[in-house]
């Protein structure tokens, strides 16, 4: 089937949908979008399923070749972007011929982009998703967990060409270029903690390790010390905020391992792993206390708007 | 101080955790499975997920149809039934053969060193265990396995091995598991197991499912071949 072709991968381009759902019993991690923000606009720009599939583009450098006439919709990161010899604006469908190369340039503020096009991306659905977990080797083109490669064809149907549509500029994402607050809703062994360590984990100005990653984002800052309880592995959500033994969070994020046995101050709202998913390593972010009356009534208040 | 169980604890925006009980037990692996199958029917799309544990099961639900403490008040009902139910369920037994020795098990020698023991004694203390799935996660289709017996139990290596084969049986203090696929691992390897353990294009995806028993039978080195057993896993060829 005719689609889009890969000349070049670019740093780390991933198929994503919305993620595998309903087999974290048999250790299969959710996977999926990071920044589901993004990934949903660019697929509701193409009228398309909320779970089609997009190329979760990291960074940048992705080429591709179009084979079919179709809409494309592009989102996230502030990355340049040429069709053939035009820049182009991002947050907005393009109309394209068959014959026409994209090319992203390096992004210059977030860092994950999404490519959506008009009726989805086709591919082999494993555990109900085309994810693609390369920890797990499943999911993607090859069902392996393979990353794009250059020569790979994205397969999609031909599409006519429709009235350009574009996301209002209130809507687009911020990148917070300071430090990011991020929402956490307490839980787990929160209680667990003595009062002088939450009080220092709020107060921290953390900075993301280089060593970090879609399975989960490291943290420096002065480390914290452990509540003396004794841990069984347990479910692990998405967004937990993990303290392993030296004492510096990591938060577990959406290619995370299904369980694990340190102690957990609670997860990081949904709204907020969005922002996560756009700040590289070096970035700093807080901590806020969030609870759970305030999080699902701040979930309900966005799907109703 | 005692803590009330089951205990329910907020986890995260859609998620609830439930402790059955300080340690984990016959009747908590009971009770965590009739919860688990008892809120599948109960809250049908609610429900997006479930992570049973050794003593926990973490729920994962839908917030825009269903609140945290309707959630919460699902799980209490459903224990609730439990208790006046108290029908304890039936394990399914599986059984998986093992390829125990040296060739196949480097770690066994470090094991017998350790407990004092023969190769030979390791092996059988390992084998004459029935265990417990705890849990799966770490990997797809690895199972967490308990108990293993204390003579044998044996802390992590402190430099973990860049490649673990796939079947590698294993041991990490009192727990012991099988390396469902190729990875990096810190466990001690004692044998290896013949049969694919992870399948994702085949159901059941795996010989086995948490809350089932398990028991290693002792296989030769003939019989791990026949079984579909690589020897280049044995001669290194496959690390």
């Amino acid at each position: 089937m005719k689609g889009f072709k890969v000349i070049n991968p670019g740093m780390h381009s991933l198929l994503q949908d919305k993620g595998r759902m309903g087999y974290h019993s048999l250790g299969i991690t959710s996977g999926g979008a990071f920044d589901q923000y993004s990934f949903g606009w660019a697929n509701r720009l193409c009228h398309n399923l909320d779970n089609a599939g997009c190329i979760e583009i990291l960074v940048g450098g992705l080429i591709l070749e179009a084979q079919v006439t179709t809409q494309i919709a592009i989102t996230g990161a502030d990355v340049p972007i040429k069709i053939n010899d035009s820049t182009v604006e991002n947050w907005c469908t393009h109309n394209i011929q068959a014959g026409d190369k994209i090319a992203f340039g390096y992004a210059t503020a977030g860092c994950r982009a999404y490519l959506a096009v008009a009726g989805g991306i086709q591919a082999p659905l494993i555990f109900n998703s085309l994810s693609t977990v390369v920890r797990e080797s499943l999911g993607g083109l090859t069902k392996l967990g393979t990353p794009l490669e250059k020569g790979d064809v994205l397969a999609c149907s031909s599409n006519s060409h429709s009235t350009e549509r574009s996301v209002p500029a209130k809507y687009h994402c911020e990148f917070d270029t300071d430090i990011a607050e991020i929402r956490m809703v307490t839980g787990y062994q929160y209680e667990q903690f003595s009062q002088q360590q939450i009080s220092q984990f709020f107060a921290t100005d953390y900075v993301i390790s280089s060593n970090s990653d879609r399975m989960g984002y490291r943290l420096e800052g002065p480390a914290i010390e452990l509540p003396g309880c004794e841990m069984l592995s347990e479910g692990i959500s998405l967004g937990a905020v993990q303290l392993p033994a030296d004492g510096m969070p990591i938060i577990l994020l959406c290619d995370r391992q299904t369980i694990g046995g340190y102690p957990k101050l609670g997860s990081v709202f949904s709204q907020d792993i969005a922002k996560l998913a756009q700040m590289m390593p070096g970035k700093k972010l807080r901590f806020k206390p969030f609870s759970i009356q305030q999080a699902q009534r701040v979930l309900q208040e966005s799907t109703s708007k | 101080m005692s803590i009330e169980f089951p205990k329910v604890v907020v986890a995260s925006e859609n998620s609830t955790i439930v402790y059955f009980s300080e340690r984990p037990c016959r009747q908590t692996s009971d009770q965590i499975d009739y919860t688990a199958n008892a809120l599948r029917v109960k809250l049908g799309e609610d429900l997006i997920d479930l992570i049973p544990s050794y003593h926990s099961l973490l729920v994962i639900y839908n917030p825009l149809s269903i609140g945290y403490q309707k959630i919460e008040q699902e799980i209490r009902d459903t224990i609730g039934r439990w208790k006046a139910n108290n029908q304890p369920q039936q394990s399914r037994i599986v059984e998986l053969p093992v390829y125990y020795s040296p060739e196949s098990g480097p770690d066994l020698q470090r094991i017998a060193d350790h407990s004092g023991l023969s190769i030979d004694q390791v092996i059988e203390l390992h084998q004459q265990t029935e265990y417990t799935v705890y849990a799966m996660g770490f990997a797809p289709g690895f199972a967490y396995l308990g108990e293993v017996d204390e003579l044998i139990a044996m802390p992590r290596l402190a430099t973990p091995r860049h490649n673990v084969p796939q079947g590698a049986v294993a041991i990490a203090d009192r727990q012991t598991a099988i390396y469902p696929s190729q990875s990096p691992g810190g466990w001690n390897l004692v044998g290896l197991c013949p049969l694919s353990l992870f399948n994702a294009d085949k159901r059941p995806h795996s010989p086995m499912q948490v809350g089932d028993k398990l028991r290693f039978k002792s296989i030769d080195r003939d019989e791990f071949i026949q079984l579909g057993g690589s020897d280049k896993k044995l001669t290194g060829e496959i690390t």
